[in-house]
């Protein structure tokens, strides 16, 4: 027994050709390449070649006005038209004439960008292709199969056990945003999951994206609200002396007002950021053991890529799982703010 | 790094692009889909309210079915009793016709009988004048002969219709 493994080890060490791992991975560029934003779309290495996508770089600059132009010129920390990688912070900036250094405004198209129109395309002719089998057939007659019935089960599931029980009576009015944002972080989760392009941006493990989407949610809360919801928080049903001479329960009311979509904000994003971080961290054993021995490395490897696929699966739930919650918390929120007083 | 700032250049093109999505979704996505479902939903309602309705009416069609069913029993024992009603009656009408028929029969052969008697004894009363005419033609050219004889006869018949006159009397 012990001879047979020692011959597969060996077997394997074979296989494996010396110094494939040899050289040394640069775990914060390795992490953070993935993980971050980048004015470029590195696809893949071939030959030690990079094989990218270059993006266009759209700057305002107080100085010097509008610049539009390739990143492929900022490459490998080159310099264009005074613009350059800050190579601490990641992020174009000028150095002008007199050596300060400055930061424009700053509005590239950006990997995350792009994974999002991608996405955005992908989600856009998914529900209108559904959408279109509804124009196209006559639902009292007949109930669609394939890819419209899978759309209208997740629909369904949707309106009915998250925004109907929760948004409460004029649930219509909110189910197609609500619909949206479910939709949105569901395929923008699956789609960073996918480990190629043109998948892999981290796009909902971004905090400007869940700082949009939580701020749509907040408006959609606060301007929507009614009567009953403000006179809550200005004025709620507490004893007296917590509201005056000091505006105790008020004060917490108005935080809480705020801290509902930060939490909607925080959840999403450091959910998907952690699932991409260990997915990295369990693949990056392969090549962190290359140094301990062929041996070593082999076993490890095998175990990396047992955990890694059980961490993949694991983050197909979490994708649906978050977008699940967004929806399910927006929902809450929206219905606490439409809730009618009761007697 | 800024992995927990905001970056400008993202958040402005996700605003954007989040815009567009949600504007058409909203328009052209969701609706479509869930106002459909809604609208199935609401026939599926419909058509079940509608099923029941259709049973209920059935049930009653069936018990207005049994009702007129017994009513047409109904109807038949009647029109049955009355036709035996009016067969007893023909009979007994043809009875009465036929005892009377039978009746007149019966007299006008009695008449007949009466007058072919009347006439039978008024031949018989010819035949018998004649015939005592002829024995008493005979009788009376035998006695004739006889004087004596004969008075002693005219006496007897002279008494016999004298007491016959006086017993009448």
């Amino acid at each position: 027994m012990k001879g047979l493994i020692k011959l597969i080890v060996a077997m394997l060490a074979a296989l494996i050709p010396v110094g494939l791992g040899a050289q040394d991975l640069d775990m914060h560029e390795y992490l953070f390449g993935h993980i971050g934003d980048s004015y470029e779309w590195h696809i893949t290495t071939v030959n030690s070649k990079p094989v990218s996508i270059y993006l266009p770089v759209i700057l305002h600059s107080k100085h010097s006005g509008w610049h539009c132009f390739s990143s492929r010129h900022i490459a490998e920390g080159e310099s264009y038209q005074g613009f350059a990688i800050d190579p601490e912070k990641g992020k174009l900036v000028e150095t002008l004439s007199d050596g300060t250094i400055y930061r424009p405004l700053d509005i590239s198209v950006t990997k995350n960008v792009l994974g999002l129109l991608i996405n955005s395309i992908l989600l856009l002719v998914l529900v209108l292709s559904a959408a279109r089998w509804y124009r196209k057939h006559d639902a009292m007659q007949e109930a669609p199969r394939g890819f419209a019935g899978a759309m209208e089960m997740m629909v369904c599931m949707i309106e009915d056990d998250v925004i109907k029980d929760c948004v409460g009576a004029d649930y219509r009015r909110y189910s197609p945003y609500l619909l949206s944002v479910f939709f949105f972080i569901f395929i923008n989760n699956l789609m960073g999951i996918v480990p190629f392009f043109p998948g892999g941006a981290n796009i909902t493990g971004n905090i400007a994206i869940t700082m949009t989407l939580a701020l749509c949610t907040f408006i959609a809360v606060n301007v929507f609200g009614n009567k009953h919801y403000w006179k809550d928080i200005l004025w709620p049903d507490v004893p007296v002396y917590l509201k005056v001479p000091i505006p105790l329960m008020p004060l917490i009311e108005i935080i809480g007002m705020f801290t509902k979509p930060f939490s909607l904000m925080v959840r999403l994003f450091a959910n998907i950021l952690a699932g991409h971080i260990m997915l990295l961290g369990v693949v990056a054993v392969v090549f962190l053991t290359a140094k301990l021995g062929t041996a070593l490395n082999a076993g490890l490897s095998v175990i990396a890529v047992f955990f890694g696929v059980f961490m993949d699966v694991l983050e197909l739930l979490v994708a649906f799982l978050q977008a699940y919650v967004f929806t399910m918390l927006s929902s809450v929120f929206i219905g606490l703010s439409r809730q009618q007083p009761q007697e | 790094m800024s992995l927990i700032t905001p970056d400008f250049g993202l958040l402005f093109w996700m605003t954007l692009i989040f815009a567009v999505v949600f504007f058409i979704l909203a328009k052209f996505g969701f609706p479509v889909i869930t106002d459909m479902i809604q609208a199935r939903a609401d026939r599926i309602d419909q058509s079940i309210r509608l099923a029941k309705e259709a049973e209920a009416e059935l049930a009653s069609l069936k018990e207005r079915q049994q009702q007129i069913l017994d009513d047409a029993q109904r109807e038949q024992v009647l029109i049955q009793m009355e036709g035996v009603r009016l067969k007893d009656e023909m009979i007994a009408k043809a009875r009465a016709a036929a005892e009377e028929e039978s009746a007149r029969i019966i007299e006008k052969a009695r008449r007949q009988i009466a007058a072919e008697r009347d006439e039978a004894i008024r031949q018989i009363r010819t035949t018998v004048a004649g015939l005592s005419i002829g024995i008493a033609e005979k009788v009376l050219r035998k006695n004739l002969d006889n004087i004596d004889a004969q008075t002693e006869y005219v006496d007897r018949l002279v008494n016999e219709i004298k007491s016959s006159s006086s017993e009448s009397n």
